[in-house]
């Protein structure tokens, strides 16, 4: 299939699940339980991942910028600023196309090929609304949220640093964290999370209801939702980063 | 009442199915039998609107199925049940709770109605309480087929699909779904087609009975009539293992 198959086909899926539902409590708790999997589920990852992440690009920092003519609030200021602008809400959107996508994509394809989503059909229900509009919603409620727990388990992930190894002083981090602080900034990571909520799930769904075979195509299903929607969220981080920042 | 009329379906240049007609009975157990790959599912999933016809059309008691758009056929399928070949439950949900599903969706009665209503079932297809609880990985794969009966059953549907409901079970098993599908067909007054390979099936349950080879209806009539047959694939089909040759050459030597 070529990319204008595969993008009008993925246009059409999403169309359909967007579909008004069969009954809208039942969407309405798949989506509650969509939210628990998807924000409850990743929140033990995000926040060790983030944690690390703060402390070391807090180590980096200082190690980058040992010169008398940078100031002293360079290292806090730096640390926020990257878990705001970049690591909050691009590479943890990256971990979580890994464990968020491949697990919808392996989910989904289960279900094509052992026949439940054509047993869905047969009943009468829109499988492609019931099984993908509360995975999507319930993302692009969540992401936003995990980011900002990302954004602050980073900051604080770089307090720890200064405060264990003392290659910053508490006060100069804590003054640099709160520096020249730009709101905007995180308006820019949660509207960042809300497109990668979006491509995360969708893609990952259309690999899924894509999928046809056994348990080899079921795999590779998997592993094409995580690589493309990688791609793709790098992609919008720049097109996003150039509207957003530049203009 | 289901009347196939003249259907054909291809896929890119292979055509699978070629102007099929059939009739299929309501209260009746209406069998479509044929070698692998002569075309049985593909027909199923025509029947049932997963696969589009290229040609022909398909009513469903003077209803044009084949020509409905989305929101009709929608409509028309919560008047049916059916019984896939793997059991296709889901697995995530309960026994109960699969058995509740369909209730859940399309009924407006109350979560205790619902479940009364699938206790009902499952209690018919002889699933006694200690599974209502039990997730489809953790029963046997005849208890799987009995819940997806029970599933199938529970919006009370008109017409009743099996794919090889016999496919991996054990011949007593086996018996114990064909006379549960022959025995509903009959209490509910329902329409059923069973796909099946399954000749201990085909000489247990069925009432009228359709043999499809190269993608074609090769031949059609009773019980009796296939066991007098000198039709030759169907011949060829029905005593196909060395044990049913020597029957049947004894049986002519009588």
């Amino acid at each position: 299939m070529s990319i204008f198959d595969h993008l009008g086909k993925y246009y059409i899926l999403m169309s359909q699940a967007f579909a008004k539902p069969d009954k809208f409590k039942v969407v309405w708790k798949r989506v509650i339980d969509e939210m628990e999997s998807i924000g409850l589920g990743s929140l033990p990852i995000v926040g060790i991942l983030s944690i690390f992440m703060g402390a070391v690009t807090l180590l980096q920092m200082a190690y980058n910028f040992s010169n008398p003519l940078v100031p002293v609030y360079t290292e806090g200021l730096a640390t926020r600023d990257t878990m705001i602008l970049e690591f909050a809400p691009t590479i943890i959107s990256l971990i979580l196309a890994g464990k968020v996508g491949s697990s919808i994509a392996g989910n989904l394809g289960t279900m094509k090929v052992t026949e439940q989503i054509d047993a869905l059909e047969i009943m009468g229900v829109n499988p492609k609304s019931y099984l993908i509009m509360p995975k999507v919603v319930a993302a692009l409620f969540v992401f936003p949220f995990i980011v900002i727990v990302s954004i602050f388990l980073g900051v604080t992930g770089g307090y720890i640093a200064s405060l264990l190894t003392g290659t910053v002083s508490i006060e100069n981090y804590v003054f640099g964290i709160k520096f020249d602080f730009e709101p905007f900034y995180i308006t820019y990571a949660l509207i960042k999370a809300e497109f990668f909520a979006l491509i995360i799930t969708s893609i990952a769904s259309y690999q899924g209801f894509l999928t046809s075979g056994g348990a080899k195509e079921v795999g590779d299903s998997g592993t094409r939702a995580v690589v493309y929607s990688c791609i793709i969220i790098l992609l919008f981080d720049l097109i996003l980063t150039q509207l957003l920042l530049t203009v | 009442m289901i009347a196939v009329k003249n259907i054909s379906k291809s896929f890119g240049t292979k055509n699978v199915l070629q102007d099929i007609n059939l009739t299929l009975q309501r209260g009746k157990v209406n069998m479509i039998i044929g070698k692998s790959g002569a075309g049985k599912s593909v027909l199923l999933k025509c029947l049932v609107g997963l696969f589009d016809i290229d040609a022909g059309s398909i009513l469903y008691d003077e209803r044009q199925f084949s020509k409905m758009g989305y929101q009709a056929k929608k409509k028309v399928r919560q008047e049916v049940g059916m019984l896939f070949q793997g059991s296709a439950l889901f697995d995530s949900k309960s026994v109960i709770e699969n058995v509740m599903f369909p209730l859940t969706i399309f009924s407006d009665k109350s979560t205790e109605e619902i479940k009364e209503r699938a206790i009902f079932c499952l209690r018919r297809v002889k699933i006694d309480e200690t599974a209502d609880d039990s997730f489809p990985a953790e029963i046997s794969g005849g208890m799987q087929k009995r819940v997806a009966i029970a599933r199938a059953i529970a919006l009370q549907p008109r017409y009743l699909f099996c794919d090889e409901p016999n496919s991996g079970l054990d011949p007593q098993t086996s018996i114990i779904i064909d006379n549960l599908i022959r025995e509903i067909t009959e209490e509910f007054d329902i329409t059923t087609i069973v796909i099946s390979h399954d000749m201990n099936s085909v000489m247990e349950i069925s009432d009228t009975i359709s043999f499809i080879h190269q993608g074609q209806k090769w031949w059609e009539g009773s019980r009796d009539d296939i066991m007098n047959t000198e039709n030759q694939e169907v011949v060829d089909f029905v005593y196909a293992s060395n044990f049913m040759k020597a029957l049947r050459a004894s049986f002519i030597k009588k």
